[in-house]
């Protein structure tokens, strides 16, 4: 069995991010890259499935405009097989990203294409679902639970106040969301041998942008509070404010 | 939890390969996401956090640095780092892994024959069994070549008699090494819980490292067969090869207690408004933190020497002395102080200083006491023992 793994790097969430001076980027000056805490649901995943049926590869898949390959040799250390990195696209242009993935995906042949349900620094929700309308593949959305009987997955998945079950046939795309398992930490052993599995670098084919950003800016600062009065004697004044003006009561 | 960061004043980190930077965040998140939530309520029962050990064995903590037998092999700075984040979150949890690492696992790799080896690493590199350490004995700490514990041969068996403490890990240990004297010479042994004579009992009452087992062994004509003698011991240097070993893993270890502790107390200093301002903004706290800042940046420089030197097999003994005796000790005057920037705050568990402080005294006196390890350069430097 091939597990494929898209993989995305993505600011530590608990990074600040700041506008920089262009006005239409991160600057990346301070910022910490880690591995897209969704896709580690799946990498898990891959690797589980993995190391149920005891034999096959996990095969992870970034895109990445700089080339940076820090976040596959964490998937690496964690214990995927080898991995693939596109240079090339972009961070933002989810459309870009999903052509270019599927350009590899294709060649890497996988029985079930894993990711996790959104990157956290776009959060556009829509590369899986681009990925599989380009490979002609069925795929399920932000699922907590897989299992793979023969050549079908079963997947469970989250809706409005309630479950879907899902079976798909391989291969298929899963995208996945928290809760389906609890990812592991690297090995120390995992981590010496990461250097020494292989990481192909692939130049990405030229693809036209569709998207353009032409501005970014930080999120108003909240206005500040305001007192209405003291004690008892204010909670009137208080309710109605809530109900009124604010109306969240 | 809120996030650690780390400390890196000096830029050490272009010095750290990317493997060795991968080992200590990905420890530092371990010990941020798992240990430090368990570790108040550990503290105030106190409890090892028993469900981490699991993963503490899957992610290769323990013997890190050995090769072969399922051990990690990694190199010395990237074990030192392991140490240092563990630390970051309990002394009581890195003495842990160093026991088994260091303590355990170290002298059966080294003095052990290879089927010891294949009976023992392995499971103790995944933490299956547990280890412990048994040289101390009431009677004799910084003297331990006095000690009174004796090992006869009996047929192709060993009988052993007496008493040893302070031991970490003591009661859950699945395996002892102890040191015993046969005739006048120190051997080492592995005694395994349920041997006839052999039994521990834990330390109560302890105000210092409490999520650590400590316990006292007790070796009433214990029967060791001749397959657990461990043949390469020669001496009570075999022993101080251990404990030169588990050294440097502290001296590394007093690192993360020391940047646990200025971290919390600047960020306490920064929010703590009395007077017009953050306490941070007045001239004493700020002198504390200075120096606080500048010991941690002095410890980090002096290990990662150390570290570096000890993989290229050139560490001296006296070396690893001065590591371990200079980081203990600021470490425990800077959780001293980040305490007293706590102020009353300081005393409460939810708050980490004062138990890093308390944790710092048992290190300070562990693994040679801070005076030993003075009197252990001081005759390098002068030639002259001053022990006795």
């Amino acid at each position: 069995m091939i597990l494929a793994v898209c993989i995305k790097r993505v600011p530590d969430t608990n990074a600040r991010p700041q506008v920089a001076p262009d006005g239409k980027s991160i600057n990346p000056q301070g910022i910490e890259w880690v591995i897209n805490p969704y896709d580690e649901f799946a990498i898990e995943e891959a690797l589980r499935l993995k190391e149920k049926a005891g034999t096959g590869e996990v095969v992870g898949v970034s895109v990445d405009p700089d080339g940076n390959e820090s976040i596959l040799r964490k998937a690496l250390a964690m214990g995927v097989d080898r991995g693939i990195l596109v240079k090339g696209g972009s961070m933002f242009d989810g459309a870009v990203t999903a052509e270019l993935l599927a350009g590899v995906l294709k060649n890497v042949k996988a029985d079930l294409i894993l990711f996790g349900k959104q990157a956290v620094d776009s959060d556009s929700y829509q590369v899986p679902s681009l990925v599989a309308h380009h490979l002609g593949l069925p795929r399920a959305n932000v699922v907590t639970k897989l299992e793979i009987q023969g050549t079908k997955a079963v997947c469970r998945r989250q809706i409005e106040g309630n479950e879907e079950l899902l079976e798909l046939s391989t291969p298929c795309i899963v995208s996945c969301q928290k809760g389906l398992n609890e990812p592991r930490y690297p090995s120390l052993k995992g981590i010496m041998a990461a250097k020494k599995k292989p990481l192909e670098v692939l130049e990405a084919p030229p693809i036209e942008a569709r998207i353009e950003i032409l501005k970014m800016e930080p999120p108003p600062p909240r206005p500040p509070g305001r007192i209405v009065g003291k004690g008892r004697e204010a909670v009137p004044e208080l309710v109605r404010l809530l109900r009124e003006e604010a109306k969240v009561i | 939890m809120r996030e650690f960061k780390g400390l890196d004043f000096y830029e050490m980190d272009g010095l750290f390969s990317e493997e060795e930077v991968m080992v200590r965040d990905t420890v530092r998140s371990f010990v941020t996401e798992k240990l430090l939530p368990l570790l108040p309520e550990c503290w105030e029962k106190g409890t090892f956090p028993k469900t981490l050990i699991r993963d503490i064995g899957e992610m290769g903590l323990m013997g890190a640095n050995l090769t072969g037998y399922g051990c990690a092999g990694m190199n010395n700075v990237a074990y030192g780092l392991a140490m240092q984040e563990l630390e970051r979150g309990d002394s009581g949890v890195r003495s842990f892994c160093s026991v088994q690492g260091a303590l355990v696992m170290y002298p059966i790799h080294t003095f052990g024959n290879e089927e010891q080896k294949q009976r023992y690493l392995p499971r103790l590199a995944e933490a299956e069994i547990i280890g412990c350490f048994g040289l101390t004995e009431p009677d004799f700490g910084s003297n331990p070549g006095g000690m009174k514990t004796r090992a006869v041969r009996k047929g192709n068996r060993w009988i052993l008699n007496g008493t040893k403490m302070w031991i970490t890990n003591g009661s859950s240990a699945d395996v002892a090494v102890v040191w015993a004297k046969v005739d006048d010479v120190v051997h080492g042994f592995l005694v395994e819980r349920g041997m006839k004579g052999f039994r521990a009992q834990e330390v109560r009452g302890k105000l210092s490292l409490r999520v650590s087992d400590t316990s006292e062994l007790i070796l009433e004509d214990c029967e060791v067969p001749e397959e657990n003698h461990l043949p390469g011991t020669d001496g009570i240097k075999s022993a101080f090869m251990c404990l030169n070993a588990a050294r440097y893993g502290i001296a590394w270890g007093a690192i993360g207690a020391a940047m646990a502790c200025y971290d919390e107390a600047l960020s306490y200093a920064r929010n703590r408004v009395q007077f017009t301002k953050p306490i941070a903004g007045y001239q004493l706290v700020q002198a504390k933190l200075v120096q606080m800042l500048t010991e941690i940046t002095k410890a980090q420089l002096l290990c990662l020497q150390l570290g570096r030197l000890k993989d290229q097999g050139k560490a001296s003994h006296v070396q690893v002395s001065m590591a371990k005796r200079n980081n203990v000790w600021e470490a425990l005057k800077i959780a001293r102080m980040a305490r007293d920037i706590l102020g009353g705050n300081g005393i409460i568990n939810e708050y980490q200083s004062m138990r890093h402080m308390c944790n710092l005294e048992t290190v300070y006196t562990y693994e040679g006491t801070h005076d030993i390890h003075t009197l252990i350069i001081g005759e390098h430097i002068t030639g002259l023992p001053a022990y006795y």
